[in-house]
């Protein structure tokens, strides 16, 4: 893993711009395709690719499993509660128009934060799935 | 014959091509490449059909993450697909042209691809287009659908995506593996 020279100097040139590429997706999805799912599968993609080439040790030293357990129950507690913070607005579970006084701005604002939920979860839960497949000794 | 015809015709076939290889081959690692292959085939047809935010999804999860995945498992596993003993193959290829039949007998009832007295252009899917900038007021209307119209749906599938998640943790779980400062050549 120490030797590919090549490969490492092409995942460090590569890994900043998936990762750039995969918020683009998150936060341009209202106006392009994509949005949460895609976005939180590509910026786990780009860690998956680090840890393909600098080791599993030192990825899960960056992003520990403990903290992506977290991160992926949040993202559905964020989803839900933008349903919850609607109801207690007087509306409809998940209905975005009570989120600001103009309707079309409680649907870009509700938008915008499930899609922040969905995209930590998916990412969250991608990359525990990769850990708990490569994290293995060999013949367990 | 148009060009779109065209292209549909040069990616199945390719699609075809690889079926019949995953078929035949016995490296798991070059099956798993094909596959990853086929996702990306299968993302151009999605985006000759102007679904750009499906041909993402595929490219993205079945091309990038799903190969990984089946990569990753392959670690776990021996590489070579075990030689199979030489059956009677009529039974199983009686099955798969039934079924084939059936399901070719089947889409004789479809509506034609983008036919636009098609049910499902004609249920919801109107008042999603003309009222979508109204109410939501987002140019992406996939979006719009996604996570304001059909927002149970996609709450839905995120709980679907996180229980994946325990479940695997659960049966498996992640092992926090620590460098150690003599090992460095530790494979990783």
């Amino acid at each position: 893993m120490l030797h590919h020279t090549v490969l490492r100097v092409v995942a460090k040139l590569l890994i900043p711009v998936i990762l750039l590429f995969a918020l683009y997706v998150q936060f341009h999805g209202d106006y392009s395709p994509g949005g949460g799912f895609q976005a939180g599968v590509i910026f786990a993609a780009g860690i998956i690719l680090y840890a393909l080439i600098f080791g599993l040790e030192d990825t899960m030293e960056a992003l520990p499993p403990g903290v992506l357990k977290i991160l992926s129950a949040s993202g559905v507690m964020i989803y839900a509660g933008v349903g919850l913070e609607t109801m207690l607005l007087g509306g409809n579970y998940l209905d975005y128009n009570f989120l600001a006084h103009e309707p079309t701005h409680g649907q870009h604002l509700g938008i915008f934060l499930v899609e922040m939920g969905v995209g930590t979860t998916v990412f969250s839960t991608m990359l525990l799935l990769y850990y708990a497949f490569a994290g293995r000794e060999p013949g367990q | 014959m148009n060009l779109d015809f065209a292209i549909d015709i040069l990616l199945l076939g390719f699609m075809a091509v690889i079926a019949i290889a995953v078929v035949r081959m016995r490296d798991l690692f070059g099956i798993a490449m094909l596959f990853s292959l086929f996702s990306l085939l299968s993302a151009g047809v999605f985006t000759v059909m102007d679904a750009a935010d499906v041909a993402f999804t595929e490219a993205s999860v079945g091309a990038g993450i799903s190969t990984i995945l089946i990569l990753a498992t392959l670690t776990r596993t021996v590489r070579e697909e075990k030689p199979r003993k030489s059956r009677n193959p009529t039974v199983p290829l009686v099955v798969v042209f039934v079924t084939g039949a059936l399901l070719i007998f089947g889409t004789s009832d479809l509506p034609r691809l983008g036919d636009p007295t098609a049910p499902i252009h004609t249920h919801v899917a109107p008042r999603y287009i003309q009222d979508s900038a109204r109410e939501i007021g987002i140019p992406n209307i996939v979006t719009s659908v996604l996570a304001s119209y059909r927002g149970y749906d996609t709450l839905g599938e995120t709980t679907v995506i996180f229980t994946a998640g325990v479940v695997v943790m659960a049966l498996l779980g992640v092992r926090r593996r620590r460098k150690r400062k003599d090992d460095e050549e530790a494979p990783g």
